[in-house]
């Protein structure tokens, strides 16, 4: 397929970059991936799970560090398992479908597994839901879960007449159902930013570091509820995306103030609460953002500053940092810090044994870990970094957390 | 393309349809040059590998990154090798917006040649990035494209825009940390257009001769030496015009672009392009591989870095702690140490006990236990067994080191060299299969010179039988200077005498770090050179090498034993005056200095010609770098530089033989390397009449009741002094 080869080399050369962008473009690739995929007759859902698997290894290996990529391949996965059962249940059970199709909407689950389910369905969830002791309290009858999905499977053979009817409205019901997650990575700004005035209070000073494109929007929100309050602008060295934060923030009407990375100690006492982007929320709650974040956390907690990092969706990654597939950093170009032309002479290997003596590092991320954060705001509202397991385990299905051993197992 | 063809013409003049042709470069596969003999006998030099990658690789990559929709890929030599490397990776397959043509041509030698190729073939419709397949880059492209095209605009005269990079060169071997010579150039601050350019500017000379035109027809104008050539180029069409009607031009820089600011009948212009956080080089020799690949595994080139871009098959490298970039399948034992900034590629097994430092490991190498390796370039499937000491080498694919083999600073070990058991080969060699080419034309030609290695009359690997090349070698090594076969067990492989630099400057371009010895004998001599030194001399002696400071020390002693104090510290004034006029100071003003100490320390006459002379001495031992061969060379230009001063102290027949006494006195103490030599510069010195016959003959004289341990130089010039009474009468005409 040309435009994943396509997509893979712009992941590949660092074309496309900021979660957003990434993830937004991978849902519309699988999409178009969903779709050009041709359908068996038999086992429809793990040939659609294949295609979208193979397509997902390569992208997630094109640029290990957008764990974005990974995120929206795993909810697509889930979307066509969680498809595939509703469908599988609508044929079989049609009574069923209202109660189904109800719980598909991962928004009312947010407070936690459903509790009014009915048995099919429960035992439709258990297969996907990681097994908490909860879900392993509540579904009673569990042996009866696996033998009821496998006669949905049985069921499905036996009906031949059904069969392409239902292929088709899989496929469509997955496409749509794609189509609602690139509008929930649209939105997400939208969503954020309407719980700003809950947050953001009079005369309040508010911290932030570097540029987000979220952060900006969640001041936006607040200022144009007319509330009135100061920012500070860490410049966010070695890229200064903070100076363009503080342009646009004063553009529209915000009092702003720019400070180096540096006086962010000098500066927290003032700052009533530190609000930041990330670029990835992963499952123990853990932060992966702009470099220098750790210290403005280490900061804000030593000064007990609220940190609130505001994220969408897109960005909670149902991997923990110490997975081996997790990239936590990516080392960029020294050129962002120092001038290359004015430093050539001191990194003469002719001279001086043929060992460099200056080296310039220049990581992109840090690392926050989950102690520091003091709450997540996702479109789906405010989290405590403990209760980040359980949003991440509405949206992925735990079959899916490892990519690749699953598809070079399947090839 | 035909009905883009017609497009052509209306393209050169309507700024609108400029805009719309799609970016073209013209990538040369091919160097034009032997700087990577013997290596580039077997294998193009775009595919040899940089940090396990082509890099080719890293040239297309760029050019796609920066939006270039066509590229036109010229293979000259091991054009087989590049086409079936581009069909088989990935640019081979079709993208969108980006697509690959070979023009392959068999009998082009040079840049010039390629372009007056591709004119021909009538593919370049607009404007055209002219880069050479060897080339590293992560610059962005936009701000150059529109500038160039603005210019264009306003004079339709600009034909070339050129990268520059800030690149400060070593003061002491004048050189920049790729390797390269320095160069001159003369830009005009304003709008950037290239007034001269010199890339053999002899820096030495501290002087540089610029056209008076370039003067008065420019308001101002920089003159830099610290600017690097990117050989990155956005050419207009009618550069490949210009190279048809100059069938003559052959190489980029050296005949265009000379050729074009030399030449005003053109009126063409070239404009420069200076870029300074990203990161260009040009791999143009073993030095500049070295340099490049550190840079790239320090990530200056990002994303070309390894564990970005890889194409090839196997598990790619992943970056850890200390900048070690390593494949997931590497295996290592425990005990291996691993320094940081290494590379190593997938399925490489590394055994006990083994150090890896500053070095790039190949895939699927074996490298067995004890091994050290510092600051190598191992490529793949490369087998190093037990025992061996590799530093600051090249070791290509498929080569075999023996155990206990050591590979000295600067080996080059081209593909499937073998080298037996406790072989130690020597610093700066080059290895290959291949015998190395008879015909070596003069370093002036090489840069054009026949660089169809493929076709040159080597036999193939393939040919001869593994059997047959251990014999032939047998016997040629008892030729050449072999040293592989030594240790009894196998070793297969030519010696390359070295052909295109020469011995003395094979460190210069080697990946070698410049030994300390080296950069000792610069930095004396840059003392020697430098004019306000004289401060810096007691510091730099000591820095400097042992035969500056030894002669000093020798000098303080004996001298204090034999004359008044003030008579050495005297001629310590005289040296140092004399320094300083080799550093420039007029002579009158050098006269003068040394006639006012003269005065001042109260000596007479002739002990003042013999601190001058003395001085001129010391400095010829200064130039002649210590080495005796050059000795005598060094005298005489000494000699000649500061003749004018010598006649001016030595004026009659008493300072003369006060001289003559004052060497001879030098040759048995001070500087005893002039012994041998003696009655060499003794002829000098009267060939150049600093010294008249009769002072000869009055020192001979003088001497003949000396004991015999004082006439030691009496005799050894008695063969000139034979011939200088037997033709009297010729020198008195000459007189």
């Amino acid at each position: 397929m040309p435009d994943v080869s396509d997509f893979i080399l712009k992941l590949q050369r660092r074309r496309i970059e900021g979660s957003h962008a990434t993830a937004r473009q991978t849902a519309e690739l699988l999409r178009s991936v969903v779709s050009q995929t041709r359908m068996p007759y038999t086992n429809q859902a793990a040939s659609l799970l294949d295609a979208v698997r193979a397509v997902g290894e390569q992208l997630i290996a094109a640029n290990p560090v957008e764990l974005a990529v990974g995120n929206i391949v795993r909810r697509v996965l889930h979307i066509i398992r969680e498809e595939d059962l509703s469908s599988s249940a609508v044929s079989f059970e049609g009574l069923m479908i209202s109660e189904k199709s109800d719980d598909e909407d991962d928004a009312d689950q947010k407070g936690g597994p459903v509790l009014s389910a009915a048995a099919v369905a429960a035992a439709a969830r258990s297969t996907l839901r990681p097994r908490s002791l909860q879900t392993l309290l509540e579904d009673g009858p569990l042996p009866a879960a696996p033998s009821k999905s496998s006669s949905a499977g049985d069921s499905e053979g036996k009906s031949k007449s059904d069969k392409s009817a239902v292929g088709k409205r899989l496929k469509h019901s997955v496409i749509e159902a794609i189509n609602l997650l690139i509008e929930e990575i649209d939105d997400c700004y939208e969503d954020i930013s309407e719980q700003a005035v809950e947050h953001i209070h009079q005369n309040e000073v508010i911290l932030t570091l570097g540029r987000s494109k979220t952060v900006k929007e969640f001041l936006y929100a607040a200022k144009q509820k007319n509330r009135s309050f100061r920012v500070f602008v860490a410049e966010g060295a070695p890229r200064y995306q903070g100076h363009v934060l503080a342009k646009e923030l004063i553009q529209k009407g915000l009092e702003t103030t720019v400070i180096t990375d540096s006086a962010i100690f000098a500066m927290i006492s003032r700052v009533n609460m530190v609000i930041v982007g990330a670029h990835a929320i992963m499952a123990n709650g853990g932060v992966i953002a702009p470099v220098g974040m750790n210290m403005l956390a280490l900061a804000a907690q030593r000064h007990a500053v609220p940190f609130v990092v505001v994220a969408g969706s897109h960005k909670l990654c149902p991997l923990y940092p110490h997975n081996p597939e997790v990239l936590l950093n990516e080392l960029k170009s020294p050129s962002d810090l120092i001038d290359f032309g004015e430093f050539s002479d001191c990194m003469d290997f002719g001279a001086h044994g043929g060992a460099p003596l200056m080296h310039v590092v220049n990581p992109t991320f840090d690392y926050v870990p989950p102690n520091l954060v003091s709450l997540f705001i996702t479109d789906t509202g405010g989290h405590n970094a403990a209760h980040m397991y359980k949003l991440i385990a509405d949206y992925y299905s735990a079959d899916d957390l490892v990519i690749k051993r699953k598809s070079t197992s399947s090839n | 393309m035909a009905q883009k063809k017609g497009g052509k013409t209306a393209a050169s003049d309507d700024p609108e349809e400029l805009a719309r042709t799609p970016l073209q470069a013209v990538l040369l596969a091919d160097t034009f040059n032997l700087k990577f003999r013997p290596i580039t006998l077997e294998r193009p030099k775009v595919l040899l590998p940089l940090v396990n990658t082509p890099m080719i690789d890293y040239t297309l990559a760029w050019l796609e990154s920066v939006g270039v929709e066509e590229v036109f890929l010229f293979c000259c030599a091991h054009a087989e090798q590049v086409k079936e490397y581009i069909g088989n990776s990935h640019w081979g397959q079709s993208h969108a917006g980006f697509s690959i043509t070979t023009i392959e041509s068999n009998f082009s030698m040079s840049a010039g040649d390629a372009l007056r190729f591709i004119e021909g073939k009538n593919v370049i419709r607009g404007d055209f990035i002219l880069i050479t397949g060897d080339t590293i880059s992560n610059m962005s492209l936009t701000e150059a494209l529109q500038a160039h095209k603005d210019r264009r605009k306003k004079d339709p005269d600009t034909v070339m825009t050129m990268f520059v990079k800030r690149s400060k060169p070593m003061p002491l071997t004048h050189q920049t940390r790729l390797g390269n010579d320095e160069i001159m150039m003369a830009i005009d601050p304003e709008t950037k257009q290239l007034l001269y350019y010199e890339d053999r500017f002899d820096s030495s000379k501290r002087a540089v001769t610029l056209d008076k035109s370039l003067l008065a027809d420019n308001a101002s104008l920089y003159l830099r030496t610290d600017l690097e050539d990117c050989c990155i180029d956005i050419c207009s069409p009618e550069v490949l015009t210009i190279f048809l009607d100059n069938f003559d031009y052959q190489h980029l820089r050296r005949h265009f672009v000379k050729g074009l600011l030399h030449d005003d009948i053109m009126g063409k212009k070239i404009y420069t392009h200076e870029i300074d956080s990203s990161y260009t080089a040009r791999v143009d020799n073993y030095r500049s591989y070295d340099t490049i690949s550190k840079d790239i595994i320090q990530r200056w080139s990002f994303p070309l870095v390894p564990d970005v871009l890889y194409a090839g098959n196997r598990a790619q490298m992943r970056l850890q702690r200390e900048g070690i970039y390593k494949a997931p399948d590497v295996t290592l034992s425990p005990s291996v140490r691993i320094g940081a900034f290494t590379a190593i590629g997938s399925g490489t097994i590394i055994g006990e006990n083994s150090s890896v430092s500053n070095s790039v490991i190949g895939e699927l190498c074996t490298i067995g236990r004890n091994v050290s390796i510092d600051g190598c370039y191992i490529w793949d499937s490369v087998t190093i067994e037990d025992g061996c000491r590799l530093s600051h080498s090249i070791v290509c694919d498929g080569v075999h080191l023996h155990t206990g083999a050591t590979l000295e600073p600067g080996v080059i070990l081209s593909f499937k060299v073998e080298v037996g058991q406790n072989i130690t080969v020597p610093a700066y060699s080059k290895v290959s299969l291949l015998p190395q080419p008879s015909k070596q034309d003069s370093d002036e030609e090489l840069e054009y010179a026949d660089t169809n290695s493929g076709v040159i009359d080597s036999p193939s690997i393939a040919s001869i039988s593994p059997a047959n090349i251990e014999h032939d070698h047998v016997s040629s090594f008892d030729t050449e200077q072999s040293v592989l076969l030594e240790g009894g067990l196998s070793g297969v492989g030519y010696i390359w005498t070295s052909c295109e630099t020469g011995n003395e400057e094979e460190w210069r371009y080697s990946v070698a770090p410049i030994p300390v010895e080296k950069l000792k004998e610069f930095y004396a001599k840059m003392f020697d050179e430098d004019e306000s030194s004289s401060d810096g001399e007691q510091t730099g002696i000591t820095h400097s090498g042992e035969l500056i400071s030894e002669s000093k020390s020798t000098d303080f002693d004996d001298s204090d034993g034999e004359y008044k104090g003030d008579v050495s510290k005297f001629e310590k004034e005289v040296e140092e005056t004399f320094e300083r006029a080799l550093g420039g100071v007029a002579e009158e003003n050098v006269q003068l200095e040394i006639n006012s100490l003269r005065m001042s320390f109260n000596v007479t006459h002739a002990e003042c010609a013999g601190a001058v002379f003395q001085s001129v001495i010391k400095s010829a031992i200064i130039a002649s770098n210590s080495s005796k061969s050059n000795l005598l060379k060094a005298t005489i230009d000494a000699i000649e530089r500061s003749k004018g001063l010598l006649s001016y102290f030595i004026t009659n027949v008493d300072e003369e033989i006060e001289v003559i006494l004052k060497f001879e006195e030098m040759c048995m103490e001070i500087t005893r390397e002039f012994a041998p030599i003696f009655s060499s510069v003794l002829h000098q010195l009267y060939d150049k009449e600093v010294i008249t016959e009769d002072a000869i003959l009055k020192w001979e004289s003088e001497k003949a009741d000396a004991d015999e341990s004082d006439k030691v130089f009496v005799k050894q010039s008695e063969a000139f002094l034979k011939w200088l009474k037997e033709a009297p009468e010729e020198d008195d005409e000459d007189e």
